[in-house]
C-alpha cells in the first residue's frame, strides 16, 4: 500500500500559490455554503433544537467545517452550541502503514460527552473507515446518548456498513479518481474539485 | 636432511640484491648464485628480513584453548613471519613454575612452525605478592629469562625490587605492565580523556601507565637490572624513557602495531574488538611513539596478540575482554606506519622486529645478521603487496581482529624456521 | 526519526518537537477516565533491565500499557558480568520469544547501542551506565518547555555528579538542541574527564562555584549523588557536599523569583537537595514523573506504531 496521508480520500491540498489545479470544480464557495447551511438546519431539525448538542470535527478539514456548522447553529438559535474536535490516528486500522504524525489535539468541552448528541463532522465520507476510528474513539471518551455524521461529501464506495445522516451534496465517483477538499481556513479557498489520480499516485480502497 | 632453498634476487634488507642459499637449516651461500636447490623461491621485488621476533604474545593454552592453542598460535605466528615467540605467562595455570615452562617448550617444539619460548611469571599465579620460582625456570630445559606478570602490573615497588634484584644472578629481565591500579576504578577500561568523558565510560589516564614507567626506570638504576617497559602507549612514558636511557639505565621498551595506528576514537560506536589494554589512546600519543620508534627510545615491535573466544567479547564494553589479534598483521602494521611513511627503512625494520628483540629476550639463533653460517630464520617479505584484511582468513581461532576491512601495505610472502619453510606464497605450508 | 532511539544524538531539533507534540496530547490522555489507545494493539514491548529500576521500569510499562501494547518485564540482573552469559545471547534469547520493541537499561555504557547490532526491532535506550538516558532528558526538556514556554536562550544549571550522570550528558545534549544554554556545575572531581575540551566544543560552560551561577540561570536541574561515591574520593564527606553544592534553603534565596527546580529521583532528600527545594513551589519534580509516561508512550508511538520511514543516508558522524 502505497502511503496515504490523508484519510476518506480526500486528496492534501496542493500548497497555496499553486496556479493551476488540476481536474474540475464540482462545488465552488457558494455551494459549500449553502450545503453546510442546509446540514445545519437538518441537525437542528433531527435534534428538535440545539439542547445537549456536540458538534464534533474530525481533524484535519473537519474541524473548520464543525466551526462553521456551530456558528450557523448559534445563529438560529441564538445561544452557543458545544463545539469540539476529535483525532482518530490513534484508532486507525491503517496506522502501521505509514510513518507515524503527531496526532492532533482532541478537545471536548468540560462537561464531556455523556449523554449527547454528538454529530461529528468531516469533509469526505469514503470507506467508512475514519468513521470507524471516531466511533471507538468516542466510545474511549464517554457515552454520548446519539452520534450522527455530517460530511461535506459522500462519494461511495464504503468498506464498512457506515452511512452518513446530513450530507451536502452526494458525488458519485470512481475508485480512481480522488477528491480534493479545499478549505478557507486550511487552504486560502472554498472548493471541491475531482480528478483523475496520478499514475504515479496510486490510492488504495480506504 | 631438509630440503635446500635457494631464494633468488631478494633484497637483503631492503638493500642490495642477492641470491641465497639455504641447507642444513642454515645460509651457506650468499651471491649471484648459479647453483640449483630442491626449492627455488622467486623472490624479485622481495625483502629479505631475518626472522620475526615477538616478545609479547598470548597463546592461550593452557587453560583457554577454545581461544588459541600454542599450535593455532604458531600457525598465525609463522604467516606473521615470526620465527619465534615469547608467550605470555597468564595462561591458566600461570606459568610460574620450571614444570610449566617446559610444557610451553614442549608444546611449541611439538607444533614445530616457530620457536616458542615461555614467559616466565614474575609471582606466584600473578598475585603481585610472592616471587614465582624465577631461578629454576631459569635453570630448566625452558632457560627462561622474560619473566612478566603481564595483564597485571608488578605493582608492590617492593616485590619489583626483590624481583629486579634477583634475577641478575641470571641475565634475566621484568618486563613490566604498567599500570597503577589505584589510579582508575575497577572498571576502567579506555583511556581517559574527553572522549570517555562524552561515551560515560570508566577510564585509565595516561599517568598511571607513566608513574609506574618512572618508578621502575629508579629501580632498575637503583638494582643494576634490567627493566622492559611492555606495550608502551604514551607519549609521557616515551618521555621519561628517553631520559633513563640517556642515563644510562638499563631500560628497554616495546610498543604494539596497534597503539601505532589505532586511535582511541574507535571507541565512540562501543565495539569491544577495540578494547583492549593499555587503550588506544588519542592521536599525540600515537604521533609520539611513532617517533620513539623511529629513533631507537622504544626499542622493538611486539604484538601482545591477544586472542579471545566470539563470547567473551560479546559483552557491553565495560565487561568485554581485553585486547587484540595482532601476529598475521604486525608486519604489514609495521610496512604501512613507518616504511610507507619514510619512518623506518627495511633494515630498522629488522632491528625492531628481529635483532632488538632477540637481543632483549636472549634468544639465541634469531635475529642474527643475513651472513653465511647464520641460522636459516628468515622473512621474505613483499613490500608493495597491499592486503585488505579479513578477519575470517585468519590461522587464528579467534576473531577479535581490529584490522579487519583495513587495507594495509606490504605482506610476509614467506617464512623459514632454521632453513624448513613455513610459509610459502603468503599461505602456510 | 531514526529506527532505535539510543541517545538524544540520534534525534534532531524537529524530532524533539514532534515528540513533545504527541506527547502533550498523551498528556491530556493521562486525565482522561480511559486511558487507553489502541496504538501499538498486538504489539509486544520488553522491558530487558539489567539494572534495578523502579520509576523507569513502571512509567514505561503503563506508557506501553496505555497505548495497549503487551509489555513484559524482565529482570537480566546479574547476567550482566563477563562470567555469564553474553550480552548477545542474552538479547538473542529475548527477543527470539518474538518482540516488537525493546526498551533496555544497563549499567554500562554503550549497551543499548550494542544491541542494536543484533536485534531486528527498535530498541529504546532506558539509562546506559553513564552514557545517556534519553527519554529521562526529553521529559525534562518538556517539563522545562512547558513552564518556560520555550528553551531558547534560557540558561539552565545542571548540578551534581556529572562524571557518573547519564541524565547530564542526555540534557546537555537536548537543551542544546533547544536552544537552552547550560552551565554544569560540580566540584572538580565530579567533572567528566577532558570536560574543558568537550565544553569547549559542545558549547556549555562549566563552573566550580554554584553561588555564582544561580542568580543567573532560568532553572536549576540537580542531579542525584551517590553517598558511596565518597569511597572513590571524590569529595570528603556528605557534610562538605551539601554546603558546597547542595540546593540548600539559603541557596534558594539567590534563585530569581519562580525559577524552576528539577531532578530526576531518586533524591537525596538533605544531601544535594533540602527538603524546602524539594518541595518548594517552584519544584517541577512531579511533573516531571507525569511528563515521563507522555514522553514515553510518544516514544514509543513513534518508533513502534507505523512504518518505519524510508532510509535516508545517514549521516556520517564527524571523527
Amino acid at each position: 500500500m502505497s502511503p496515504d496521508p490523508n484519510p476518506a480520500g480526500a486528496e492534501p491540498a496542493p500548497a497555496l500559490g499553486t496556479d493551476v489545479l488540476p481536474g474540475r470544480v464540482v462545488l465552488d464557495a457558494d455551494d459549500i455554503a449553502r450545503a453546510l447551511t442546509r446540514i445545519s438546519h437538518e441537525i437542528l431539525e433531527r435534534n428538535k433544537g440545539a439542547a445537549d448538542l456536540l458538534v464534533l470535527g474530525l481533524h484535519t478539514r473537519g474541524v473548520p467545517l464543525a466551526r462553521r456548522i456551530a456558528s450557523r447553529i448559534e445563529a438560529v438559535e441564538g445561544q452557543p452550541v458545544e463545539l469540539g474536535t476529535l483525532d482518530v490516528t490513534m484508532y486507525r486500522d491503517d496506522l502501521r502503514n505509514h510513518p507515524t504524525r503527531s496526532p492532533h489535539r482532541t478537545e471536548l468541552p468540560a462537561s464531556g460527552l455523556d449523554g449527547k448528541t454528538v454529530v461529528l463532522v468531516d469533509d469526505v465520507l469514503y470507506s467508512g473507515r475514519t468513521i470507524r476510528a471516531a466511533l471507538d474513539a468516542l466510545s474511549d471518551l464517554g457515552r454520548p446518548s446519539v452520534v450522527r455524521l455530517a460530511v461535506l461529501v459522500d462519494r461511495g464506495h464504503r468498506d464498512l456498513p457506515i452511512r452518513a445522516d446530513h450530507v451536502g451534496k452526494n458525488l458519485p465517483t470512481a475508485r480512481a479518481e480522488r477528491v480534493g477538499v479545499r478549505l478557507e481556513e486550511t487552504d486560502g479557498v472554498d472548493e471541491v474539485r475531482i480528478r483523475d489520480a496520478a499514475p504515479a499516485h496510486q490510492e488504495g480502497p480506504r | 636432511m631438509s630440503e635446500s632453498v635457494l631464494i633468488r634476487g631478494a633484497s637483503l634488507l631492503g638493500a642490495e640484491r642477492a641470491d641465497v642459499y639455504v641447507a642444513d637449516g642454515a645460509i651457506r651461500e650468499i651471491g649471484s648464485l648459479s647453483r640449483s636447490a630442491d626449492r627455488t623461491l622467486d623472490a624479485d621485488g622481495l625483502v629479505l628480513l631475518p626472522g620475526l621476533v615477538d616478545l609479547h604474545t598470548h597463546l592461550r593454552e593452557p587453560g583457554r584453548e577454545d581461544a588459541e592453542t600454542v599450535l593455532t598460535g604458531s600457525r598465525a605466528a609463522a604467516a606473521g613471519g615470526f620465527t619465534a615467540v615469547l608467550a605470555m605467562a597468564n595462561t591458566n595455570p600461570v606459568t610460574d613454575t620450571a614444570e610449566a615452562a617446559e610444557r610451553i617448550l614442549d608444546l611449541g617444539r611439538d607444533a614445530g612452525l616457530v620457536d616458542v619460548q615461555p614467559v616466565g611469571a614474575v609471582t606466584k599465579g600473578l598475585a603481585g605478592e610472592e616471587l614465582a620460582e624465577l631461578g629454576l625456570m631459569a635453570r630448566s630445559r625452558a632457560r627462561v629469562r622474560v619473566f612478566s606478570d603481564d595483564g597485571k602490573c608488578v605493582h608492590d615497588p617492593r616485590v619489583m625490587r626483590r624481583a629486579l634484584e634477583y634475577i641478575r644472578a641470571f641475565g634475566g629481565v621484568i618486563s613490566q605492565h604498567s599500570q597503577d591500579p589505584d589510579l582508575a576504578g575497577p572498571s576502567a577500561c579506555c583511556h581517559e580523556g574527553e572522549l570517555s568523558g562524552r561515551l560515560g565510560l570508566p577510564g585509565w589516564p595516561g599517568i598511571a601507565e607513566e608513574v609506574i614507567v618512572a618508578r621502575d626506570v629508579m629501580l632498575a638504576r637503583h638494582t643494576g637490572s634490567r627493566v622492559h617497559v611492555a606495550h608502551v602507549s604514551t607519549a609521557g612514558s616515551v618521555e621519561v624513557l628517553r631520559w633513563a636511557k640517556a642515563q644510562g639505565i638499563a631500560v628497554t621498551a616495546e610498543v604494539t602495531p596497534h597503539h601505532l595506528l589505532l586511535p582511541t576514537d574507535l571507541l565512540a560506536g562501543y565495539d569491544p574488538t577495540y578494547k583492549v589494554n593499555p587503550p588506544l589512546r588519542p592521536v599525540e600519543d600515537i604521533e609520539a611513539l611513532r617517533d620513539a620508534l623511529a629513533d631507537g627510545t622504544i626499542d622493538a615491535v611486539a604484538t601482545d596478540h591477544a586472542p579471545h573466544a566470539r563470547q567473551d567479547k560479546e559483552h557491553a564494553f565495560v565487561d568485554a575482554a581485553f585486547g587484540m589479534l595482532g601476529l598475521e598483521t604486525a608486519l604489514s602494521v609495521i610496512s604501512t606506519v613507518m616504511v610507507d611513511s619514510g619512518r623506518l627503512d627495511w633494515a630498522g625494520v629488522a632491528r625492531v622486529m628481529s635483532q632488538t628483540p632477540a637481543r632483549i629476550a636472549g634468544l639465541e639463533g634469531h635475529g642474527r645478521p643475513l651472513e653465511v653460517g647464520e641460522p636459516a630464520n628468515l622473512t621474505l617479505v613483499d613490500p608493495s603487496a597491499e592486503v585488505v584484511v579479513d578477519r575470517d582468513a585468519s590461522v587464528s581461532l579467534s576473531r577479535n581482529n581490529p584490522w579487519h576491512g583495513r587495507s594495509l601495505l606490504g605482506t610476509v610472502h614467506a617464512t623459514l624456521l632454521r632453513g624448513v619453510p613455513t610459509v610459502l606464497g603468503a599461505a602456510l605450508v | 526519526m531514526k529506527k532505535h532511539l539510543i541517545g538524544i544524538e540520534d534525534l534532531t531539533a524537529g524530532d524533539i518537537g514532534t515528540l513533545f507534540e504527541t506527547a502533550a496530547q498523551m498528556h491530556d490522555v493521562q486525565r482522561r477516565e480511559v486511558k487507553k489507545l489502541p496504538a501499538l494493539r498486538g504489539r509486544t514491548v520488553i522491558n530487558l533491565f539489567f539494572e534495578d529500576s523502579t520509576r523507569t521500569r513502571s512509567s514505561f510499562e503503563i506508557a506501553g500499557k496505555w497505548l495497549s501494547a503487551d509489555v513484559i518485564n524482565i529482570s537480566a540482573k546479574g547476567s550482566s558480568t563477563s562470567k555469564g552469559e553474553s550480552l548477545r545471547d542474552t538479547v538473542l534469547t529475548v527477543t527470539a520469544m518474538g518482540v516488537d520493541g525493546l526498551v533496555v537499561r544497563h549499567s554500562a555504557s554503550g549497551a543499548a547501542e550494542q544491541i542494536t547490532q543484533w536485534v531486528d526491532c527498535p530498541v529504546i535506550n532506558a539509562g546506559d551506565g553513564m552514557h545517556e538516558h534519553p527519554t529521562q532528558a526529553l521529559l525534562d526538556a518538556y517539563t522545562l518547555q512547558r513552564h518556560l514556554g520555550s528553551l531558547e536562550g534560557k540558561h539552565v544549571a545542571i548540578v551534581g555528579d556529572l562524571t557518573h550522570s547519564r541524565v547530564f550528558r542526555s540534557n546537555l545534549l537536548s537543551l542544546a538542541k533547544l536552544g537552552a544554554r547550560v552551565t554544569a556545575v560540580a566540584p572538580p572531581t565530579l567533572m567528566p574527564a577532558g570536560v574543558g575540551q568537550w565544553a569547549a566544543e559542545a558549547g556549555f560552560a562549566t563552573s566550580y562555584d554554584l553561588d555564582e551561577v544561580l542568580p543567573e540561570v532560568d532553572a536549576v536541574m540537580m542531579l542525584r549523588v551517590q553517598r558511596e561515591r565518597m569511597s572513590g574520593g571524590y569529595f570528603p564527606s556528605p557534610r562538605e557536599y551539601t554546603i558546597g553544592y547542595g540546593l540548600t534553603r539559603p541557596r534558594l534565596d539567590l534563585l530569581r523569583a519562580d525559577v524552576p527546580i528539577l531532578h530526576p529521583g531518586p533524591m537525596n532528600r538533605g544531601l544535594e537537595i533540602a527538603p524546602e527545594a524539594a518541595d518548594a513551589a517552584s519544584s517541577l519534580v512531579l511533573d516531571q514523573v507525569s511528563a515521563g509516561v507522555a514522553i514515553r508512550m510518544s516514544v514509543l508511538y513513534h518508533l513502534l506504531a507505523g512504518e518505519p520511514e524510508p532510509l535516508k543516508p545517514e549521516t556520517i558522524k564527524g571523527v
